[in-house]
């Protein structure tokens, strides 16, 4: 529909002709249409979290009796006693889980992200073809077929209430998704540096390391961020493998403390909300570009 | 590079061979195995043969209930998501110089996806007396019992989601983008209206990437877990109960090891089941032109 109008109107020296001018008022009469629509609809999509952060200043009273975003009278307290929790930590406790379970998560999944794809991309070997099939299997899969055998896995080689069951998974080249985001990435990369660097006498993994990483780099860079925010989001792998407060991540923390506060402190839940997501938010608005450029190049859940 | 011995690439590719046998091949035989078994946890699997299937679709008040449930939400919200992430880019894939700032602001819901904090969110914005509600008030609308009320709970839960249409439409946009300008040209000249040029020819060339967003938001629907286990628990009245809370209940507060696979193995078999209808279906309605993308 849009492109109608994408024809470029000539810009001659005489006055425009009528058709000329239709089709400039279509176009801006199109624009404005545009515009006003996605403005609506983006106030719409974005208020919510705007709330959100308004919300989490406002004392209890406020909460429910204004749609408004600046709160009348701020407050801190929804902050201060939020983090306190009502456990023995506080959350600096549950954000430093969170990340402890994320830096080994994503540096694994780069490095055996980067080692299949390498192995699929630059290799002939007996039952590629078999395992590339497999890989697009797996991302079809529903993991809910799995979990249990998982769980019971993990059970039985000692692993519960530890980030192992967390970690190992993805350092195996787990996730299907970033494996042929790579795959796909390091396709369409031409082999002329490879190729010399091979001839010069550098050994495959000199190779990967000196040449392929580099040019690899915004698409790692994508499923790093990509493995962040999935795993800071995760909630069923944590519910399911930690059972000990003291080993929470910040999604876990949430629940408990929707589940323990009592039911009128709700600006603490709010503000814990707030801190919960900034993490995400703030890596978003840095890197935006490798996340729509990772998402229109390879399709991604979400 | 094809010099090297044969097994180099094998050699590279050995963390996801181990991976696949370990975390995804074996589990996904036991867990085929454990849906014929009684299983406790206590006691070893006690082979049963047909009896938990027998027993779920003849016996299971809760999984007719569930299953029904789960097939209404995955109905509602990948059409209403897919339609309107395809609407907004369709509106979006225009020369506007703001294109980038809308497309971040429609982004954000997404990445921020399922996490625990938007849904606490959504429990507040939908509360009795919360934001929508309250902006319901102020149009002079009666406000809506959100999730207190069987009928509206799951359509919050679906609200949700379609919240959530950014990555739908990056991807829809990206498509959109790269139609070639010059068929739009020449359609306009042939005299084709703007409705004419959508239906005959943008919404063929881009149906590899409908194609990719319905399979992939389908089987993530059927998988939905976060949204109802924690805004609702799946009430009132078990009317967000969709079947992965089920088989988590069965599986890890009940320790039904055996019954909640064959749930499991059931939902799988439905979304098979779909994606080889859509699969078998593409070739009817899905586009290839020279180039296969997606």
């Amino acid at each position: 529909m849009a492109a109608i109008t994408d024809i470029p109107v000539a810009k001659s020296p005489e006055p425009p002709t009528a058709i000329e001018l239709k089709h400039r008022r279509q176009a801006l009469r199109s624009s404005i249409l545009r515009y006003g629509l996605l403005t609506i609809v983006g106030l719409i999509m974005i208020y919510p979290l705007i709330w959100l952060i308004g919300a989490s200043f406002k004392t209890n009273a406020e909460m429910f009796s204004s749609a408004g975003f600046w709160p009348k009278e701020p407050t801190l307290s929804g902050y201060i006693e939020g983090w306190q929790t009502s456990t023995p930590y506080t959350f600096g406790k549950f954000f430093v889980n969170t990340l402890w379970i994320i830096i080994p998560k994503t540096i694994g999944t780069a490095i055996s992200c980067t080692l299949v794809a390498y192995g699929f991309a630059r290799f002939e070997f007996p039952g590629k073809k078999f395992l590339f099939a497999t890989v697009i299997a797996t991302l079809l899969l529903p993991n809910v077929v799995t979990r249990i055998p998982q769980y019971l896995l993990f059970r039985d080689i000692g692993w519960l209430d530890s980030f192992l069951p967390l970690w190992v998974p993805s350092a195996l080249a787990g996730d299907a998704f970033f494996v042929f985001m790579v795959i796909q990435f390091l396709r369409a990369i031409p082999r002329d540096m490879e190729e010399a660097a091979r001839v010069d006498g550098a050994t495959t993994l000199q190779t990967l390391i000196y040449i392929v990483v580099p040019m690899l780099m915004p698409a790692l860079i994508s499923v790093c961020l990509f493995q962040f925010m999935w795993t800071m989001n995760d909630f069923l792998g944590p519910l399911i493998y930690i059972s000990s407060v003291e080993k929470y991540p910040v999604s876990l923390a949430l629940k408990l403390s929707i589940d323990t506060t009592e039911a009128f402190a709700w600006n603490q839940i709010l503000a814990m909300s707030v801190l919960a997501l900034a993490p995400s938010l703030i890596v978003f608005f840095m890197a935006q570009k490798y996340f729509i450029e990772g998402i229109s190049s390879g399709g991604v859940k979400g | 590079m094809g010099g090297e011995s044969k097994w180099m690439g094998l050699w590279y590719v050995s963390p996801y061979v181990i991976g696949l046998l370990l975390f995804t091949a074996f589990p996904f035989l036991a867990s085929f195995y454990l849906s014929f078994t009684d299983y406790d946890l206590l006691n070893k699997p006690e082979w049963v043969g047909l009896h938990n299937y027998e027993k779920l679709f003849t016996r299971d008040r809760t999984f007719d209930k569930s299953l029904k449930v789960t097939l209404i939400y995955v109905f509602t919200t990948v059409p209403l998501k897919l339609a309107f992430a395809l609407f907004i880019a369709v509106v979006l894939n225009y020369r506007l110089k703001a294109i980038n700032l809308f497309r971040t602001a429609y982004y954000v819901p997404s990445i921020l996806g399922g996490s625990v904090a938007i849904a606490v969110l959504w429990r507040y914005i939908f509360a009795d007396t919360g934001l929508v509600n309250i902006m319901l008030g102020s149009l002079g609308m009666e406000p809506i019992n959100w999730f207190g009320d069987p009928e509206n709970a799951l359509f919050t839960i679906t609200l949700l989601r379609c919240w959530q249409f950014g990555s739908a439409m990056v991807i829809f946009l990206a498509a959109l983008q790269s139609v070639d300008k010059s068929l739009y040209e020449a359609a306009a000249i042939d005299g084709a209206g703007p409705w004419k040029i959508f239906r005959h020819i943008t919404l063929p060339l881009i149906t590899p990437v409908i194609f990719f967003n319905l399979i992939m938001q389908t089987v993530q629907a059927f998988q939905e877990f976060n949204g109802p286990y924690i805004i609702t628990d799946g009430g009132p009245m078990k009317s967000t109960y969709l079947l992965p809370l089920y088989i988590y209940d069965k599986a890890f507060k009940s320790f039904d090891m055996g019954y909640a696979s064959a749930i499991a193995w059931v939902l799988f078999a439905i979304i098979m089941v779909l994606t080889l209808i859509a699969f078998w279906s593409s070739k009817k309605w899905v586009y290839y032109a020279g180039d296969k993308r997606s």
